[in-house]
């Protein structure tokens, strides 16, 4: 069993991993030039803060006990889902364009409040990865806000599909906010990011985004038991298919090298 | 011959001049300052690099030729140390480093904004009736913007 803290390090960096592969999805198939180098850097940034994670992670797991020579590799293409602790709006369907920059939207957004909370972490390394990270994701929000505005205030086809997209993606928000059993521990030593200060952040920039997109602000997203928790490797089928996509090359050959 | 002893730092800087981005290469490591510090220490030199962005595929290559340089100036006992904290910014280009840039047709970083959505010097007419083309670039440090006077597409090294 890993600690609360390497659990932690684990879920900050399965969240960068599964949304950076997401991004990684559109390389290729963007709807203009432009957007498609857009969504490659944003997938770039991801996976470079994941790896920043996985690198303290698998230090601290092999500090705790050396036989596990763990790797920022072992630990993105060996683990299985009910070993990944990243939240569910990482791991959701890109679907359409509009899916996409909302599902973006509100990742970043909390992204943004978590970093900027470990930036003050006890834990010396999270808040230097966390600093790095930071001025990264505030790329994300700028991006990500100005497409929910360009949808939500746009064509009637446009602003259809961005509702059509909060319909599917504003279930899982709730989920973001939801706690791990050791949070209030790691609150308390002044570790882990308090998820009730995120969640003020969160609301009120999607409010004043929303605003601006002329886009209602749903009632809170509620969490139910069936929905499961990401945090506690509890997650939505599509997991397991990015997994499988992802982790195939090291599963059908162990330690291929590229 | 090749005892870390007789050598100093300031050779060491010398030959970390000599390593280039390699996206950028008109930029050595020291112009885009994430060489942060060179000790000697007991066990030889300790170099210590901050890398620009959490994702820039250009660390490992940096790296390397970091590796290859010192080896080939007959150092051996060296390592290369990664600090994350502070964060690598944009101030931390030289001068000399921002004018190179400039004659290479990239816009330097201006110290007011990040990505501005208009009013950076085009490199090549150095008019600034100029505009935001894409946030994102051809590498993660770059902008794209456009000249409206002379029509030029540049590049614009984002302040971060």
């Amino acid at each position: 069993m890993y600690s609360p803290l390497i659990r932690y390090t684990l879920h900050l960096a399965d969240n960068a991993l599964i949304m950076g592969h997401r991004c990684s999805e559109w390389c290729g198939h963007g709807p203009v030039l432009e957007q498609d180098i857009a969504l490659a850097n944003l997938a770039l940034d991801y996976v470079g803060t994941a790896r920043n994670f996985y690198q303290y992670a698998a230090e601290m797991i092999n500090a705790a006990d050396p036989a596990q020579k763990a790797t920022e590799d072992s630990l993105a293409y060996l683990r299985d889902a009910g070993d990944f602790y990243n939240n569910h709006i990482a791991e959701l369907p890109n679907g359409d364009w509009a899916q996409t920059t909302l599902k973006e939207f509100f990742f970043s957004v909390y992204l943004q409040a978590v970093y900027r909370q470990l930036l003050n972490s006890a834990d010396t390394q999270l808040a230097a990865i966390a600093e790095k990270a930071l001025k990264e994701i505030d790329y994300h929000v700028r991006w990500s806000s100005e497409w929910v505005v360009r949808l939500g205030d746009g064509t009637e086809e446009s602003k259809e599909r961005l509702l059509k997209a909060l319909d599917e993606v504003w279930l899982h928000t709730g989920e973001l906010f939801a706690s791990d059993d050791h949070d209030a521990q790691l609150i308390q030593e002044n570790i882990a990011a308090d998820l009730q200060l995120v969640y003020t952040h969160w609301r009120t920039t999607v409010e004043k985004v929303f605003e601006e997109a002329t886009i209602a602000v749903p009632a809170p997203a509620k969490t139910a038991a069936w929905m499961g928790n990401g945090r506690k490797g509890i997650h939505t089928e599509h997991l397991g298919y990015i997994l499988a996509e992802m982790q195939y090359l090291q599963r059908a050959y162990p330690g291929c090298e590229w | 011959m090749t005892s870390t002893t007789q050598h100093t730092v300031e050779f060491i800087y010398a030959i970390l001049e000599t390593v280039a981005d390699p996206e950028v290469p008109v930029l050595s490591i020291l112009d885009l300052g994430i060489v942060r510090d060179v000790q000697l220490k007991d066990d030889g030199f300790h170099i210590i690099i901050t890398p620009t962005y959490s994702g820039c595929p250009a660390t490992e290559m940096i790296q390397l030729q970091i590796r290859m340089a010192l080896l080939e100036n007959g150092i051996q006992h060296f390592q290369i140390v990664h600090r994350l904290s502070p964060a690598w910014t944009t101030d931390w280009m030289t001068e000399a480093g921002k004018q190179k840039l400039q004659a290479y047709g990239i816009a330097p970083p201006e110290k007011k904004f990040a990505i501005p959505e208009d009013g950076v010097t085009c490199p090549q007419c150095h008019s600034t009736n100029t505009r935001l083309v894409s946030a994102f670039g051809s590498t993660a440090c770059k902008a794209l913007y456009q000249c409206s006077d002379c029509k030029e597409p540049f590049d614009y090294f984002k302040c971060h």
